[in-house]
């Protein structure tokens, strides 16, 4: 419902959204184009020798073309394409899975179930990376150990393991949490819908993959948007887990990259530039997911 | 998955009462699914409650361990009980720095989460009640805003709060807080199902104000809305890590992430700090895991909001 005002009280609607929308300019909008300036610029000191002082110089696609260019800048955008490749349909099909499997006729103890999955939600992503990464420490870890008694060994901080690592402390924390999601929207399949297809002689497989599934599509395609939004910003495992291990540098993910870059080497137009450039992927990833999702849910 | 429904589904038995989302219309149908794929079902899931619940309970054993034992002890084995030690260890290190860290996360958090949720509250309602000129498009902005990557922007602010003089102050880390438009999003939701026109027309009929109505009349009705919204800001703001690192320098400023977050990378150098970090670990999920199971319904009703539209 919708009210129309009289004169006097055209500028409610004003007031009403204007602290929310001031406080959204100042901290959304303006760091954004702050930062499309600040990537057209780079310090450059004043004399040769790095006496002096420092100028600011226009330098235009130049951060651009540093960023784009650097191996380390490569090499991180690898390791989280390998790190999506692992996380995301992991993480998107586990807690799709679950959901259907809890709200199957099958299941006993729903809300149990529901609880305990979305427990390590509660563990804020930081704290859930130092947890996993004490049971990744040898010595320390009863996983190393039981492993061990199975004769396997891992190593969980090397160079083939860390990504797997780390997705998987990601999964932890976010499964329980889309599990609850999907569950919901599973809530509102309509009851004759789910009545119709047990009298056409589907099984329980059949409805989840063949009625349930399709009904929830839209949520499944938000959740995969909000998932390789939040994924692409890698940042808190890798830097939690790099105090234990050697084969994570400094820059290993864009994010850190960029957090590098500013923040060691003050160089803040190629930071600038590198973080647009990774809201740019965000933005094109988005815009994929959306698009077939869309047609997902025209088929 | 396939494993949940095996071709060789025995002969139909009759599904236990009352079982399943839609109970009573389910049991008018005879066949169900078989005793056996009940199991694997079941066992499945018990299955992934142990992954999900086993590095709490490590957390839980470990944080009664003093640090010889952390080591020497298998992680599941309880030691010699040392909670207590470790607690009064870890809360009066450094003057009892942990104590502080933990009330800087509370104001962080709940002064942030109450300002913020108000604030998504008063834009929510408007966007529902009112019509004005470009108001789709000005939404459409804000769900724009939710898909916004924060480390992006973090740098930025950092710059633009230097150059304000807000760098390593409170106000750095509550001010951005402030914003969430996933909370404008769900207030608009929940006023759509929660504020009905008539009784904003009644008060209004009534000679009541724009801002009284608000306050008097669509508020209290919106007071689910307002613990969900809260709920969402509060966890956001307690898991914030990255808007903290870049914009604090001061340890007396830290919310309790980020000081842990400093404790476990010295801990190669300084193995000592092992028994703070894991019990101080455990102290700081202790609040957040009772408000969750606490209230639950609400946070089901953010994520239908959230899963449903």
């Amino acid at each position: 419902m919708t009210t129309r005002l009289g004169r006097g009280q055209r500028t409610t609607p004003v007031l009403f959204v204007a602290p929310f929308f001031i406080l959204f300019l100042a901290t959304l909008v303006a760091p954004i184009g702050y930062s499309l300036w600040m990537s057209l610029f780079r310090e450059q000191a004043t004399s040769g020798l790095g006496f002096g002082g420092t100028e600011t110089v226009f330098v235009g696609a130049d951060n651009y073309l540093r960023a784009l260019g650097d191996a380390s800048f490569h090499r991180g955008f690898l390791h989280i394409a390998l790190y999506c490749l692992i996380y995301i349909p992991v993480m998107v099909g586990g807690a799709l899975a679950l959901a259907l499997l809890v709200d199957s006729a099958m299941a006993k103890a729903k809300r149990f179930f529901q609880l305990a999955y979305f427990l390590p939600h509660a563990v804020p992503g930081l704290i859930a990376a130092i947890i996993w990464g004490f049971l990744y420490t040898p010595g320390l870890s009863p996983v190393i150990d039981l492993l061990r008694t199975l004769g396997v060994e891992w190593d969980f901080l090397g160079p083939d393991g860390v990504v797997l690592s780390m997705a998987n402390a990601a999964a932890w924390q976010w499964i329980g949490y889309n599990m609850v999601i999907f569950y919901a929207a599973l809530q509102a399949v309509p009851k004759e819908t789910l009545e119709a297809a047990r009298i056409d002689g589907a099984g329980e497989l059949r409805t989840a993959l063949a009625v349930k599934l399709p009904m929830i599509r839209s949520s499944v395609v938000l959740t995969m948007l909000f998932t390789a939004v939040g994924a692409i910003q890698l940042f808190n495992e890798p830097e939690v887990l790099r105090s234990r291990s050697s084969a994570i540098s400094q820059d290993w993910s864009p994010v850190m990259y960029i957090y590098q870059a500013a923040f060691t080497e003050h160089d803040y137009g190629l930071a600038a530039a590198a973080s647009l450039l990774l809201a740019l992927l965000g933005a094109a990833l988005s815009f994929v997911i959306t698009k077939f999702g869309n047609r997902w849910k025209e088929a | 998955m396939a494993a949940t429904a095996p071709p060789h589904t025995p002969a139909p038995a009759p599904l236990p009462e009352g079982r399943g989302p839609s109970g009573p219309s389910r049991r008018s149908r005879a066949a169900g699914p078989g005793r056996s794929s009940k199991a694997v079902v079941n066992t499945l899931l018990a299955v992934v409650t142990v992954y999900t619940l086993m590095p709490l309970s490590w957390l839980l054993v470990n944080a009664t361990k003093d640090n010889g034992d952390l080591f020497a002890s298998p992680g599941f084995e309880p030691a010699d009980f040392n909670l207590l030690t470790n607690l009064t260890g870890l809360f009066t290190y450094q003057d009892g720095i942990f104590a502080r860290w933990l009330a800087n996360s509370l104001l962080y958090s709940v002064a942030g989460a109450l300002a913020s949720t108000f604030i998504s509250l008063l834009a929510g309602y408007a966007f529902h009640t009112y019509d004005w000129w470009g108001k789709e498009k000005l939404y459409g902005l804000v769900l724009l805003g939710i898909l916004v990557p924060h480390t992006v922007i973090s740098l930025p602010m950092y710059l633009m709060a230097s150059e304000v003089g807000l760098v390593n102050s409170y106000w750095s880390v509550l001010i951005p807080g402030l914003v969430n438009p996933f909370g404008v999003y769900l207030a608009r939701v929940f006023a759509e199902s929660y504020v009905p026109g008539e009784t904003l027309e009644a008060a209004r009929i009534d000679g009541a104000s724009e801002l009284r109505t608000f306050r008097s009349v669509a508020l209290p009705m919106l007071s689910p809305a307002f613990v969900t919204v809260f709920l969402f800001s509060f966890t956001g703001s307690w898991n914030n890590f990255f808007l903290p690192l870049v914009m604090l320098n001061d340890s007396t400023l830290y919310p309790v992430g980020l000081g842990l977050f400093n404790w476990n990378a010295t801990l190669p150098q300084e193995p000592q700090f092992y028994s703070f970090v894991i019990t101080g670990s455990l102290v700081s999920i202790v609040p957040l895991a009772i408000a969750f199971v606490a209230l639950q319904r609400y946070w089901r009703s953010g994520l239908t909001a959230g899963a449903v539209k």
